[in-house]
């Protein structure tokens, strides 16, 4: 699969203006509601047309403004998975799932091919059930269903897992990946979750007010964000302005310390990020005093805010989280931070 | 008795459904679409049937129509006649009962979920389809209500009806009028005869609507 898309589009709150290409696996698309990330979706599929924009996709021109050409969302060949699954409430799931194999012309293999679809995603028992009867796993199955009978390019996903329980989530998850590698389907994940990003994509788009921060290989994300707005998607609940004083040297003003960095500094470091994880009251290098505040107790872990001993009166506290099991010591006289678990921000 | 009346009646509240029936689907479903402004304008022209007394749509029937107007005198070349014929009735129970048809599917249409629509064309569904076996079912208990609605209004037309097509025995005639007629000419026991009949008629309509309404339930629920 390789896509590229190219938009632009004037929206009430900001300007989406969008240019990224991708070719391997599952691409996530990770930013907070209303960042046009679901807009961008629309695009590709043809639900939406943005004011300027070229959307390639296998070699195949979706859209191009410039030579007026705009497929519609019926000749683009991409599946969309929506928020609420989108059934059609008059159909039993198996008229739902023919309704994405009516470009098969051929009786007997539209038969195969939804009995091959119902067993593959386990619907058989609901085959004949309407949507308002389903639970939301089955829901999200019969959806899918119907899309992957119609034999998508490219598999979109909206926010596929936000409708559901929590206790489901994982699960349907973990199946979900399963499913796309077994198919080799490539796919595109919108979401606001991390996790989700994190569980299922080789590759995440960080977008922001309809801007793209960055686009990495997941694990690059998580270990190197690169600015602050991408910090805080992955999940690091402590950023702090930075300064630089050498080479692999930084100063935290609000916080009143310093520390080492394993990377090299650059000049235009604006800020730092530091996991809740990432403190460790054993460390040898970046050790500091400190003083905890009222501890918040979650069922396997401690949420412990802390000052450093030199922190500015008005700043937030600094977030240490801590499996209980590991937490040897209730309140440690100080915390050390690993040079390499710094996350170098630079805000442009 | 010469039932002439009850059949009149019911072939012009028919008709009329039907036409209403499609001409409100269709406008519902643009005007559902339309901007504010537009749609602002177009829902004041198409509802004013509805607060207008019928004897003054029935005016502006005749001001249209009528055999020495311009529309009246082309539609006559073509042998189409409006004023006093059983046809002008389907026309003036049209006019009265649309509004009916078209606020209740409009309603119904602007409540539908286009996310149903847009997965239906990512899908490679027709937007004809989509429109017949997607969007039409999932409004079909605003449609049905508007659709009886317009059909027991156009039953019951009387005001634009009377002005239009008046009263002619065995040609013109529907219940509404018929009732009036006796009762104009001290006809008592006949007048109460035709009012036990459209009695019996609205009992039956209202009727089958529960009925549908109630097995369309048990279908969702199943």
């Amino acid at each position: 699969m390789s896509l590229t898309v190219k938009i632009r589009k004037r929206l009430a709150a900001f300007d989406l203006e969008l240019n990224f290409s991708t070719a391997q696996g599952t691409l996530g698309l990770l930013g907070a509601s209303g960042c046009g990330k679901s807009y961008t979706l629309k695009c590709i599929a043809g639900i939406e047309t943005p004011d300027e924009g070229r959307i390639v996709l296998d070699g195949r021109v979706l859209l191009d403004t410039d030579n007026h050409i705009n497929l519609a969302p019926q000749q683009r060949h991409v599946g969309y998975l929506f928020q609420n699954y989108a059934l059609f409430p008059n159909m039993t799931v198996r008229q739902n799932i023919l309704c994405g194999l009516r470009r098969e012309p051929d009786r007997a293999r539209r038969q195969a091919r939804l009995q091959e679809a119902l067993q593959l995603l386990q619907l058989q028992a609901v085959a004949d059930s309407r949507p308002a009867r389903l639970s939301g796993g089955e829901a999200q199955r019969a959806a899918l269903a119907r899309i992957l009978v119609s034999q998508p390019q490219l598999l979109l996903l909206d926010e596929p897992f936000a409708a559901l329980d929590t206790h489901l989530r994982d699960r349907l998850q973990i199946e979900l990946e399963g499913l796309l590698e077994q198919l080799k389907q490539p796919a595109i994940l919108v979401t606001h979750s991390r996790d989700e990003a994190y569980h299922l994509c080789k590759q995440i788009a960080v977008i922001d007010q309809g801007r793209l921060l960055t686009l990495k290989d997941t694990d690059g994300l998580f270990a190197d964000p690169g600015s602050s707005r991408a910090a805080v998607l992955t999940g690091c609940k402590n950023i702090t302005p930075a300064r630089v004083i050498g080479p692999r040297r930084i100063e935290l003003p609000v916080w009143g310390i310093r520390l080492e960095t394993e990377q090299p500094v650059e000049p235009g470091l604006t800020a730092v990020g530091i996991r809740a994880h990432a403190f460790d009251p054993a460390a040898r290098t970046n050790f500091y005093p400190v003083c905890f505040e009222r501890p918040v107790e979650e069922p396997f872990e401690w949420t412990l805010p802390f000052r450093w001993q030199n922190q500015a009166g008005s700043s937030q506290p600094v977030w240490w989280r801590v499996p209980k099991r590991d937490l040897t010591q209730p309140f440690p006289p100080g915390l050390g931070v690993n040079p390499e678990n710094i996350l170098l921000l630079y805000d442009g | 008795m010469d039932w002439y009346p009850l059949w009149n009646s019911l072939r012009i509240a028919a008709i009329s459904s039907v036409l209403v029936f499609f001409l409100g689907i269709l406008l519902a479903y643009y005007a559902a679409r339309l901007s504010r402004v537009l749609k602002g304008i177009l829902d004041v022209i198409l509802t004013l049937p509805l607060v207008l007394p019928p004897t003054v749509c029935g005016y502006f029937l005749l001001l249209l129509f009528g055999a020495r107007r311009p529309l009246g005198q082309w539609l006559a070349r073509w042998g189409i006649r409006f004023v006093m014929t059983w046809y002008g009735g389907v026309l003036a129970a049209l006019v009265v009962a649309f509004p009916l048809m078209y606020r209740t599917a409009r309603g119904a249409f602007e409540s539908f979920d286009d996310n149903l629509a847009y997965s239906g064309q990512t899908l490679g569904l027709s937007n004809t389809y989509i429109f017949w076996r997607i969007r039409l079912p999932a409004c079909r208990q605003g449609i049905l209500a508007g659709t009886v609605l317009a059909f027991a209004r156009a039953l019951g037309e009387y005001g634009a009806t009377s002005m239009l097509i008046g009263y002619t025995p065995g040609k013109t005639a529907t219940i509404s009028t018929t009732v009036y007629q006796l009762w104009r000419t001290n006809d008592d026991a006949g007048a109460l005869r035709w009012v036990l009949v459209n009695l019996v008629i609205s009992t039956v309509v209202l009727l089958t609507v529960n009925l549908l309404e109630d097995r369309q339930k048990r279908t969702v629920r199943r």
